[in-house]
């Protein structure tokens, strides 16, 4: 056991801390660091226009995409190095969530012709291009393969007609990935179909949606009569689920441990909040909640770690890796709630203005809701370690073997 | 970054576990928890003879000399097994006081005996309902002699010699008192394979550990280091409960589907597995902490020791309840796991004690 780079490890991550030093966009740091809960904070500069800027910088200098192959723009470095490459970055690694879509599913998904991939990867490494990924429907959320969203042949393009939702950064997007169903006559898997698409097509229209906690960090996809080349298909007619799975599974591949818990946000409040009983530290109650949720976010931590550790010995990270955000998810929920409760009226002040911390608690209590829910249900994440880690069986399924078309829904059998 | 074990310490472990697997089986530990026997003294024996209790021990006081992290693997296979020896009271705490605090006269005498499994060591603190304080302790050493009763001493019935927490002119002291006529009386624990006792000194011979008056320092660091064994134990049993739970959820049969297909069972079972990760993780962290002495020790082991208490109680509970009724049967083994998770739950400390000291050992918020 031993927590020191290795000598290649050593170099490689002094080289990146050197570049960053000299490269990084200090001024940045300060609000940067401020972020979270579902924002990325750059003070008085324009948040989109500072990503693309650092991910020009960093592909101009090849520490933009690492992984990736140089051909495509990348730097074919290795996964651990590219978890250092990660650590190195620090706060400014928060500027990347523009490009997190295309470079974290979009790109890898790129099955198409070598000429796509040439004409496309670059572009995403350097900042030029933003993706984002249109899976999710109002009716398709957990249980993804039930969209409905229509693509019809019709010459050398497919016609779209249908409606995503919960697709982050569509606004500020150029392409997007889309699943589609071209066949509602065979099994529901089976009848999918992804392609991508220019997001300045006419028909497609994006509309910020209004979320619980006030923000508007996704929006909805419209297409009415989308026009979209064939040659923009990835994969075959009827594969969109094997195509959809590998991008699903480049999400999942990476690696908690720097997830947001809440823990440092409860530890500084309760260290200054005075309380009935006094100071809220030498609360027994407060003290007992504290010692469960560090012992949880260590556990993440170090859990993150034994991750490191394997892809550093060439090993690949299984789907164990899944708890970091099941648990960091529902401790955040927790954290706001019981931290609310511990202020009392004043608790709930959501004014940064007024008061500082209180208003980061609040952010945290509206914003933790989406938490367990995105990218994966609280309880999808439960399903899949019940059955890819224990091996349990497959749950019963009301739609196995069931052409779509057929399948009971809240529209064809008029529950609501 | 290598957080792992060598591979030198894994195989150490599979041997163990392929010594345990044969040897002490949980058919063993219900002879020892059903019958006369104080331990399962074959299994303690071949533990010997494959050097297991000397692992940490130093070479040159009859050890192996192999440090902590084989031994935690060690106590991850013994807690798997729930094995009915007196190891964790033998090695990570008598052991253990004498190579922290002993004097080298001490450590010569005691450690060869403990390193062969000849002499079976454990701690004496306890005195009744309450936990033992700076103030509260009864049983009082007067020079070389001490007086007084000890409740609840683990393994008290089948042990050579106690280290004992005493009251004394200094304040608090640890002594060391062979139990060689020590009147002892069986006590009924959660867990009996445990041989549990009461200790009732008069005027018995013992020896200092350490300096006078610094008795309640030296168990503090005792129980810390102590504290990453005894989580290895615990992550060991809380695995082999929620394997028991698992595969029962496959053969199990009700509604016409296996039990396992169920989202209520998946979502427990799938609970289980993530309390037994957080606390797999933060062992293996404070495995490392107890290795190199390092500067948090006692954060590492408060941690893993609360995330263990935590993963072992949680597997040991659901396991009974995947298993509904047959669970509750005495036949069926899920009861040994509740038992022993509660026993080690308890064993240093309940879980609120290592909360505080969780808390007391966190670095000041960064506000």
């Amino acid at each position: 056991m031993d927590f020191s780079d290795t000598q290649t490890e050593t170099e490689f991550r002094q080289t990146a801390r050197v570049w960053i030093q000299d490269n990084a966009p200090a001024y940045l740091q300060a609000p940067l660091s401020g972020s979270g809960f579902g924002s990325t904070r750059t003070g008085d500069f324009d948040p989109i226009a500072e990503a693309k800027k650092w991910q020009k910088t960093k592909a101009e200098a090849g520490w933009a995409c690492i992984q990736w192959p140089k051909e495509y723009g990348g730097r074919g470095a290795t996964p651990i190095e590219s978890v250092i490459w990660g650590q190195e970055e620090g706060v400014y690694g928060k500027l990347s969530g523009t490009f997190i879509i295309g470079q974290g599913m979009c790109a890898p998904t790129q099955v198409g012709t070598e000429e796509q991939k040439q004409r496309h990867i670059p572009k995403i490494v350097s900042g030029e291009v933003a993706w984002c990924q249109g899976y999710s429907e109002p009716g398709a959320g957990s249980d993804l393969a039930a969209l409905q969203t229509k693509a019809i042949i019709d010459g050398d393009n497919f016609v779209i007609n249908g409606q995503k939702i919960w697709t982050s950064g569509a606004q500020h997007s150029d392409y997007g990935i889309l699943i589609t169903r071209t066949d509602s006559e065979v099994a529901k898997h089976r009848g999918l179909t992804m392609f991508f698409l220019d997001m300045k097509s006419e028909g497609v229209d994006i509309r910020p949606i209004k979320q619980a906690n006030g923000d508007s960090g996704f929006n909805e996809v419209f297409f009415d009569n989308v026009r979209i080349p064939d040659v923009q298909r990835l994969g075959d007619v009827g594969d969109g689920w094997k195509v959809a799975l590998t991008t699903l599974m480049n999400e999942r591949l990476a690696i908690g441990g720097s997830i947001a818990t809440g823990f440092p946000e409860i530890q500084a409040l309760v260290s200054e909040l005075i309380i009935a009983s006094g100071p809220a530290n030498d609360n027994q109650a407060v003290r007992s909640k504290l010692a469960d949720w560090y012992a949880k976010s260590a556990g993440l931590k170090n859990t993150g770690a034994r991750a490191i550790s394997a892809l550093s010995k060439g090993e690949v990270p299984g789907p164990e890796n899944s708890i970091g955000k099941l648990v960091a998810g529902g401790m955040m929920q927790d954290i706001a709630k019981f931290a609310v409760d511990l202020q009392g009226l004043g608790g709930l002040v959501t004014d940064p203005a007024i008061a500082r911390s209180q208003a980061q608690i609040q952010a945290m209590l509206m914003r933790s809701p989406a938490v367990r829910i995105e990218g994966g249900t609280d309880q999808i994440l439960r399903n899949i370690i019940a059955e890819r880690v224990l091996g349990l069986p497959e749950d019963m399924r009301a739609d196995k073997g069931i052409a779509f078309s057929q399948i009971p829904s809240s529209q064809n059998t008029g529950a609501r | 970054m290598n957080f792992d074990f060598s591979s030198e310490d894994r195989m150490i472990q599979e041997q163990v576990r392929r010594f345990l697997s044969e040897q002490s089986p949980l058919s063993m530990h219900r002879s020892v928890m059903e019958g006369e026997a104080l331990q399962a003294t074959e299994v303690w024996r071949g533990l010997a003879e494959l050097g297991l209790q000397g692992t940490a021990i130093p070479e040159a006081y009859g050890g192996v000399g192999a440090g902590y992290l084989p031994l935690c693997l060690v106590a991850q296979e013994l807690g798997a097994v729930l094995a009915a020896v007196p190891f964790s009271s033998s090695i990570y705490l008598a052991a253990e006081a004498i190579t922290c605090f002993g004097s080298t006269d001490q450590k010569e005498r005691y450690l060869p005996k403990l390193a062969s499994g000849e002499w079976i060591g454990t701690l004496a603190l306890s005195e009744g309902p309450e936990a033992p304080t700076q103030t509260n302790l009864k049983v009082a050493r007067s020079a070389d002699t001490l007086s007084g009763k000890k409740l609840v001493v683990p393994h008290g019935l089948a042990a050579d010699f106690a280290v004992v927490l005493v009251a004394s002119a200094a304040g608090t002291d640890l002594v060391i008192a062979g139990l060689e006529g020590v009147e002892r009386v069986a006590i009924e624990i959660v867990d009996p394979s445990i041989a549990a006792a009461s200790l009732h000194f008069e005027q018995a011979q013992c020896e200092g550990l350490g300096n006078p008056g610094e008795g309640w320092a030296m168990l503090e660091t005792l129980q810390h280091r102590a504290a990453v064994l005894y989580a290895f134990e615990q992550i060991g049993g809380a695995e082999q409960a929620l394997n028991m739970a698992v595969a029962y959820a496959k053969e199990r049969f009700a509604f016409g589907r296996p039990i396992g297909s169920f989202q209520a069972l998946k979502h427990m079972m799938a609970d289980m597995y993530v309390a037994l990760k957080l606390a797999e993780s933060n062992a293996y962290y404070a495995a490392w902490a107890l290795q190199n002495d390092a500067p948090d020790l006692r954060l590492a082991a408060a941690t893993a020791r609360v995330s263990a208490t935590q993963a072992f109680q949680l597997c040991a509970r659901d396991n009974i309840q995947v298993h509904g009724g047959m669970g509750f049967t005495w036949a069926f083994d899920c009861h040994l796991f509740y038992r022993r998770s509660n026993y080690l739950a308890l064993a240093l400390g309940g879980l609120n004690e290592w909360e505080n000291k969780l808390v007391d050992a966190l670095p000041s918020a960064v506000a």
